[in-house]
């Protein structure tokens, strides 16, 4: 019981401490890539900090579900975090629930977020949630058949469970349907964060935005909140990713050096995951929003085939 | 006898009774005009103690884990009537009773309204009938009971969607309903009686022995017939096209009804059909319920995403519902086929859990829909908004609805989903063939479903309750009565109750899956002592919405906390919302629920085939147009086709029998005189 306290409460600090930095690292790294010098990455940190010293201004038209919204997607985000393994193979609240409460905790999220958008009566914020939830509808399917083919290999939807699988075998990240399982999961990753070539998050131009025109009428400490849940959720998925084809830096005891090694191994993952998000951030363009439908299709294209691959190759 | 079992019997028995008073009274004093208010009171009155009686023996049928049985002397030969309280009759009589319970108390303040209160006593008196006719069904030990109870619920039904039948749209949907509804009634017939054949009696309970030894050809014709029978009442698609024009033009209370529990005596059936009749059904009808699961979850959502017309929406989720309940019920029935009994528990639960979900939560959202189309005088969604300043009780609940349908943690939406979705999981190491495949596609198609469902509701919820008033008559909206937000709490309660006390009610269908299938559930899945759901072992992964419920609870609150203690530095300023510098922010600048689904309709265009339609009117230069027409639309769903032939083809063979029907007397004593000598004949043969 005080273990999984503790262990929670760790991973909260944790994810909490770490995702505005993550989203800095990628600002910061596409701007040197673009040959720009780039705030610094500690920047997304002083923006929350002064977000939440700030009063803010909450437009006349909108409800109960514009207050609520950033406290429903903040507690559901982290609680999401928390189901996923991090340094040690076990997550805190991995008994609590798997991959599908994940999912759902996200979709929990997102349906308060898109009500909050249209809350405001702003135009603006009715286009930004109907493309949100189109796009994440779209992605779906293809995040869970990748998850399925992975959970049927492993035996379990468990996320600590499926990170020990793997751990226990020789590194499978060779095996043709984990690689294409990887390759579905990264195109969901990039839809989901609203990364480029699906959604750019540094833009304010009305006719391709799709987060930031959701938020357009938050301000202040509710802002900080949907932001930090936003760095939080990019920091999740980017872990699912390594923890679950990469698993090998796990550890599954509790010693202390055992646990700091671990830990800056997992850095490393997650830094080189970001990268590659950074990679296709900047040698891509932002697709038309009309385009994204065929983008997810392929991921649900490369899930299929890795569900087909488990069933020609083996695997439970 | 056990206790339990006497004492389900006992409250069955009162319940009928009350139903039965109340629908006689109601039919027989429905034109008296002195105290007609107070006696349409009693008679909702009725309603509700006939439900709570039959709720009572639906859960002590369950615990008991009994058959409570019936027998009526035979009236004629053959013409018995035999009532069979068993796990699954009480399993959805306890779905039905909880439902019609809270519509009963929907229903003091909505009789006041509206064409509810031009005739209170009648359709108090149908309502009872009704209740007793589904009782009836759920309970029914024999053929002839079952179809007679089955009429029965059609006839009532109708009456009740015909409620306000001065309106064009509500006769199209009640005749559409009695057409469809004859329609399936006559296979059902057929197919019962193809079995019943088989066994030599009438009994629902030696049926099983009789479809066993049916040769496999006449099997599948009747699991066929009882499935499209069935499935014309559940509304699978390309069978539903009578829910979508029916559901809607009922008065709201009824339409709750007609979608939370009248649409699953279909379930039922199939469930009866699927587990008991058939021991044992080979795999293609597994995958053929599978797919017809798949198909009605996908296309139902997809087209309720493209409807304005609230009710209409709701009626289409209905269909997406009963597909992911079919998917369960697909899953099941394959999972049998491979020798894993457990399993198909699993799936058959899961299916069943969500039967009993949607009927809550699908209840409460009509009930919802209803408050709200009465206090905004429309069903067009377009017209509505703003409603939750004006009636924020209501918005509550139909969020919770929302949330509940959408499958949202800690809700009882998200349970049964997740147990399909382990149910799906496990079936795929139980075969070597391909058909293992179909497991995790399905899954995904879910997912598809469950998130797409989640978009329409976001819709839903959005532009009827959130931002301005999009009308003058939605602005001057008032919250209801207090019977109705009562209804309402009570449903809203209930799916907050299932989903965080899920392990706690989960045993409960133990019984259920140990009478069809031989196994029970709580032992694989439940882990009480962590107040969790598991995945069936070998698998292993865990869910615990109460955990989960409490630390979404504890997570969102202590931000919260830490806002509100801060608060005293900060400023919280009213202020316009942003509309690139217009004067003002109007209603008309608001996204509407046709601009929200558009990117879907040009998504699945391929689905939806849609079409537009821009006149502009001018009278000098076509650049200055005076006034502009638009008319956009899709066109419906597939298999219309196939109704337009039909109705086409009897509309022709009509008009050519009319040749044999001249009125002549001479003609009508000719064909007497042939059918005697006919039958003469053929009564000396044989």
């Amino acid at each position: 019981m005080t273990e999984t306290i503790a262990a929670t409460a760790w991973q909260t600090l944790l994810l909490l401490a770490l995702s505005p930095f993550i989203s800095g690292l990628i600002r910061t790294a596409k701007a040197r890539l673009q040959t720009r010098r780039g705030p610094s990455m500690l920047q997304p940190w002083r923006d929350l900090r002064k977000l939440f010293g700030k009063g803010m201004v909450v437009p006349e038209t909108a409800s109960a579900v514009f207050a609520a919204a950033p406290f429903v997607l903040f507690s559901a985000t982290l609680l999401a975090g928390l189901l996923v393994p991090t340094v040690s193979a076990t997550a805190p609240l991995s008994k609590f629930g798997g991959v599908l409460a994940m999912v759902y905790l996200f979709a929990l999220g997102r349906f308060f977020l898109a009500l909050a958008a249209l809350d405001t009566g702003s135009s603006f914020g009715g286009m930004g949630s109907s493309r949100e939830m189109t796009v994440s509808a779209l992605a779906e399917p293809a995040l869970m058949l990748a998850v399925f083919t992975v959970s049927l290999t492993a035996g379990s939807t468990d996320l600590s469970q499926m990170a020990r699988a793997a751990i226990g075998q020789s590194w499978k990240f060779l095996a043709p349907s984990q690689m294409l399982a990887f390759a579905a999961l990264f195109i969901v990753l990039i839809a989901e964060t609203g990364r480029i070539p699906v959604d750019n998050p540094a833009t304010h131009l009305e006719l391709t935005m799709i987060h930031e025109a959701m938020i357009l009428e938050y301000s202040g400490p509710w802002l900080a909140l949907i932001e930090w849940s936003a760095a939080i959720k990019q920091l999740v998925l980017l872990t699912l990713l390594a923890n679950v084809f990469f698993p090998f830096t796990l550890v599954a005891g509790a010693g202390a050096g055992a646990l700091l090694a671990s830990s800056a191994l997992y850095l490393v993952k997650i830094v080189l995951l970001a990268g590659a998000v950074v990679l296709v951030e900047t040698t891509n363009a932002k697709m038309r929003l009309f385009r994204v439908p065929e983008l997810l299709a392929v991921a649900f294209v490369l899930a299929t085939l890795a569900l087909i691959s488990t069933f020609l190759f083996g695997g439970r | 006898m056990s206790a339990n079992l006497a004492f389900a019997g006992a409250a069955y028995a009162t319940g009928l009774a009350v139903y039965a008073g109340g629908a006689l009274t109601g039919l027989l004093a429905h034109g008296m005009r002195k105290g007609g208010r107070r006696l349409a009171d009693i008679l909702t009155a009725a309603a509700l103690a006939g439900a709570v009686a039959e709720a009572l023996a639906g859960a002590a049928g369950l615990v008991s884990a009994g058959v409570w049985t019936w027998r009526a002397a035979a009236m004629l030969p053959g013409l018995a009537f035999s009532v069979r309280l068993d796990a699954l009759a009480s399993f959805f009589l306890l779905a039905l009773s909880a439902l019609a319970a809270a519509v009963a108390l929907f229903t003091f303040s909505y009789s006041r309204h509206g064409v509810y209160a031009e005739k209170p006593l009648l359709w108090g008196g149908f309502l009872n009938l009704l209740l007793a006719a589904l009782t009836l069904i759920f309970t029914a030990g024999n053929v002839v009971l079952f179809l007679i109870a089955w009429e029965t619920g059609v006839a009532a039904s109708y009456f009740l969607i015909s409620a306000s039948h001065g309106d064009e749209e509500t006769r199209h949907g009640g005749l559409l309903f009695i057409l469809m509804s004859r329609a399936g009634a006559g296979m059902i017939t057929l197919g019962l009686l193809l079995l019943a054949v088989s066994a030599g009696t009438l009994e629902f309970e030696e049926m099983r022995s009789g479809a066993a030894h049916m040769p496999p050809a006449l099997a599948a014709a009747a699991f066929v017939l009882l499935f499209l029978g069935f499935g014309v009442k559940a509304g699978i698609i390309p069978l539903h096209i009578w829910l979508p024009a029916a559901h809607p033009v009922a008065p709201s209370n009824i339409s709750a009804l007609m979608s939370g529990i009248v649409i699953k005596t279909g379930i039922y059936g199939i469930a009866r059909l699927c587990f008991d009749f058939f021991g044992d059904l080979p795999a293609w009808a597994g995958l053929a319920v599978l797919l017809a699961g798949v198909v009605s979850g996908l296309l139902g959502v997809l087209y309720a995403l493209m409807e304005h017309d609230l009710k209409r929406l709701l009626a289409f989720h209905s269909i997406e519902n009963i597909g992911i309940i079919l998917m369960g019920f697909g899953a099941a029935v394959l999972l049998r086929s491979y020798g894993y009994p457990s399993l198909a528990a699993l799936a058959l639960a899961a299916g069943l859990f969500h039967t009993l979900n949607h009927a809550l939560f699908k209840g409460l959202l009509f009930l919802g829909a209803g408050a709200a189309t009465h206090a905004a005088g429309t069903r067009n969604m377009e017209d509505m908004g703003g409603l939750i300043r004006r009636m924020p009780q209501t918005a509550l609940y139909f969020l919770v609805g929302a949330a509940a349908i959408s499958g949202l943690p800690p809700l009882n939406g998200f349970v049964s989903e997740w147990l399909t979705y382990q149910a799906l999981l496990a079936g795929f190491g139980t075969t070597t063939d391909i058909t293992r495949v179909a497991f995790p596609v399905t899954g995904a198609l879910l997912a598809l479903t469950a998130a797409l469902a989640a978009a329409c509701f976001v819709k839903a919820f959005g532009i009827t309750f959130l931002a301005l008033p999009r009308t003058a008559q939605a602005g001057r909206a008032r919250e209801c009565g207090p019977s109705m937000r009562a209804g309402m709490a009570v449903l809203a309660a209930g799916c907050i109750a299932l989903g965080l006390g899920a392990h706690g009610f989960l045993p409960a269908l133990d019984a259920v899956t140990q009478q069809l299938l031989g196994a029970g559930i709580s032992g694989q899945i439940v882990n009480s002592a962590r107040a969790a759901l598991q995945a069936p072992p070998p698998r292993s992964g865990a869910v615990s919405p109460l955990a989960l419920g409490l630390l979404l609870a504890a997570f969102g609150l202590a931000p919260l906390a830490l806002w509100r203690l801060r608060r005293g530095r900060e400023k919280v300023a009213r202020g316009p919302a942003w509309d690139c510098g217009l004067p003002a922010l109007s209603a008309e600048n608001q996204y509407t629920a046709t601009a929200f689904s558009k990117s879907f309709r040009m998504i699945f265009s391929a689905i939806f085939r849609p079409r537009r339609e821009i006149q502009p009117k001018y009278e000098v230069s076509p650049y200055f147009p005076k006034e502009i027409h638009f008319e956009s639309g899709i066109r419906p769903a597939p298999g219309a086709g196939f109704y337009d032939t039909f109705k086409d083809a009897v509309l022709r063979w009509s008009m050519k029998s009319r040749q044999i029907q001249a009125g002549s007397l001479h003609a009508y004593l000719a064909y007497i005189f042939v059918t005697l000598i006919l039958l003469l004949l053929f009564g000396v043969r044989s």
